[in-house]
């Protein structure tokens, strides 16, 4: 059966509901945790030791637990932190860039690697399977026939690199040195206020015709359509998916989890709409279309 | 410092080498380099009489081939690496770790640039490339502050390139999927950003719109300047506000830090630009040579002249120019 997991929080929410968040999927049937804050290094709701106090927390609640690098990695503080994630091992980690990647490598740990890391053929996993790499995320833009001819690929090799899919939420698509959020507020981005803390899933950015396109995070933008491939998990589990990644919502989430739980194991969910942040469903880039598109199956 | 120029075709290849370039990069006619335009581009003969053209004028040629293949198209990609290499490229700018690799095992004495779709944004991503495919130099990603920069280059084991005039990028470079999610094609992907196939312009009686994949991009009034619809750039509502809600439509000029790059030690400044006229990189190119000339022979007395920066602003989206995220207001 295929594994569920939560992706790490891609928004900035405040400590209370971070582990009031947690303390909940505690009990949720998924299998793997992600932790940590992938966006912005002002995030600091909770400190490294937070974090390590809940990994343990969940681990002894029968959790894989995993800790993933920050996305952009911008100046040496950020080198600072990323190193101490990088030094320990009784956490995997999950590289989310080269800066991740290089530090894992330099200090022997094993690790895996997110859906923002640049893999996009055999050759690459091939490279990074020699320097550690124990399970990799689809990026964001593939679709299900690359995805068939990497896990082939790799069947080929003989390589045992378990694949990881992002299969539900907004879809996370570009990060920059720029802050959004506090350019929307005219703010300076050194002094933002933390206005993300008001928005816990977004500032939707539409088109003048109302069209939602985006959501405005911080430094990172991510879909305005929530990216849905619970009608795919058959054919998913078909070309041995190992690990179906569901990225947190600040409520609905233990109804997801439910929906997706069901599925994987050969249920059909009811039909009725979840208590979820209202916004068009998209399941394009699985099917090599545009990312927005709605495909029926 | 070495000035890099764009060459989306033989005329433009040439016009860069007879106004300054030290070194000129080209693509292929296909989807293995970021600059993939309908009509632009070399095909193999012009590539090699564009190489002969650089070379014997004593100028280096560097060839991109800077997108990530997947499966079905990797022997197009490696084949575009031996066909570079068969030329005599000076260096091949590549992203991809299989085909860095695939690079480095067969044409070790090409050398090789990480380009900037390779996401390196620190010196320790500069060292993975570096230790694991031997890399001579890198391009940097145009987010990074100009204090950040002096980060990098003091720690950096490799050689460093930076973006000096062109479009202004404002995501990290290799990992922006903004394109692919309203088109089908990314730079990653397809080497397009925004492509053109999907771009539709329609006369409304509310102004003249853009289209991306139909999706409203930009809708300009009377008398407004209408730019390329490239996503990022367009207006958008946020909360009820109608802005550039991402990036306003102007270009990337660095001309006023050149002091500050050649003190770092970076060893190189890049024109963006493949998809320009030949006519445009004579400018910018002559231009940018004259700027360095004077930087060279005086770096402490360096002040840009009223002339370049007006040439460079005519140059530019909007008529506009930013010093992008090397002043770290703009962020």
């Amino acid at each position: 059966m295929m594994k569920l997991s939560l992706g790490p929080i891609l928004w900035f929410w405040s400590r209370q509901t971070v582990f009031e968040f947690y303390g909940k999927a505690a009990d949720w049937p998924v299998d793997t945790i992600y932790l940590g804050e992938t966006v912005c290094s002002r995030r600091r709701a909770l400190k490294p030791g937070d974090w390590f106090g809940l990994a343990r927390d969940l681990r002894a609640c029968g959790k894989d637990v995993v800790l993933s690098s920050q996305t952009l990695i911008e100046s040496e503080a950020d080198l600072r932190q990323l190193r101490k994630l990088c030094e320990q091992d009784e956490f995997l980690v999950e590289a989310n860039d080269q800066s991740a990647l290089q530090l894992a490598c330099a200090n022997g740990i094993p690790f895996v690697t997110g859906p923002s890391m640049n893999i996009y053929n055999v050759a690459t996993l091939k490279i990074l399977a020699r320097k550690g790499l124990k399970g990799w995320c689809l990026p964001v833009e593939l679709g299900r026939d690359t995805l068939r001819q990497l896990i082939r690929g790799l069947d080929e090799q003989g390589l045992e690199l378990p694949a990881e899919v992002f299969s539900w939420g907004f879809l996370p698509l570009a990060w920059s040195s720029r802050c959004f959020t506090a350019r929307h507020y005219n703010l300076p981005k050194d002094n933002c206020e933390f206005r993300c803390l008001q928005h816990p899933d977004g500032l939707e950015l539409r088109s003048r015709e109302s069209q939602e396109l985006f959501r405005i995070n911080g430094i990172s933008t991510l879909s305005g359509a929530r990216y849905d491939l619970m009608r795919e998990l058959p054919e998913m589990a078909d070309m041995g998916v190992a690990t179906v990644r569901l990225s947190p919502e600040h409520q609905g989430m233990d109804e997801v989890v439910e929906r997706f739980d069901l599925v994987r194991r050969g249920g059909v969910p009811r039909m009725d709409p979840l208590t979820l942040v209202e916004a068009p469903p998209c399941n394009g880039y699985w099917y090599g279309k545009p990312g927005m598109d709605q495909v029926r199956a | 410092m070495e000035l890099v120029c764009p060459a989306g075709s033989l005329p433009a290849l040439k016009a860069a080498v007879d106004n300054g370039a030290d070194a000129v990069y080209f693509g292929f006619r296909d989807s293995t380099n970021a600059r993939q335009f309908a009509g632009l581009n070399f095909n193999d003969k012009r590539a090699a009489e564009g190489i002969d053209y650089a070379h014997a004028r004593g100028v280096r040629v560097f060839c991109a081939i800077n997108t990530y293949p997947q499966p079905d198209g990797w022997q197009q990609w490696t084949s575009a690496v031996d066909r570079a290499a068969a030329m005599g490229v000076d260096a091949m700018i590549l992203a991809d770790m299989g085909l860095l690799d695939y690079a480095a095992n067969r044409y070790p004495d090409t050398p090789r640039h990480l380009s900037v779709q390779g996401s390196a944004t620190s010196y320790e991503a500069l060292r993975f490339y570096k230790d694991n495919f031997d890399i001579r130099r890198a391009v940097l990603p145009r987010v990074l502050s100009l204090d950040q920069v002096k980060g990098v280059a003091r720690n950096s084991p490799v050689e460093l390139e930076v973006f000096a005039f062109g479009s202004l990028c404002i995501m990290a470079e290799g990992r922006c999927y903004l394109s692919s999610y309203l088109t089908d094609e990314s730079p990653n992907t397809r080497g397009a950003c925004s492509p053109a196939k999907a771009v539709r312009w329609q006369e409304t009686p509310q102004g003249l719109e853009s289209r991306l994949n139909e999706v409203l991009i930009d809708r300009y009034g009377d008398g407004e300047a209408a730019g390329y619809p490239t996503l990022c750039k367009g207006r958008f509502k946020v909360e009820g506000s109608v802005y550039h809600a991402i990036e306003e439509p102007v270009s990337l000029n660095t001309m006023d830090l050149l002091p500050e790059l050649k003190a770092l030690g970076i060893s190189a400044v890049k024109i963006e630009g493949r998809q320009r006229s030949p006519a445009y990189i004579a400018d910018v190119a002559r231009t940018w040579r004259q700027a360095l000339d004077r930087l060279d022979a005086a770096p402490d007395k360096f002040v840009p002249e009223a002339a370049w920066r007006n040439t460079l602003a005519g140059l530019s989206e909007g008529g506009l120019t930013t010093l992008g995220a090397y002043h770290r207001k703009w962020k």
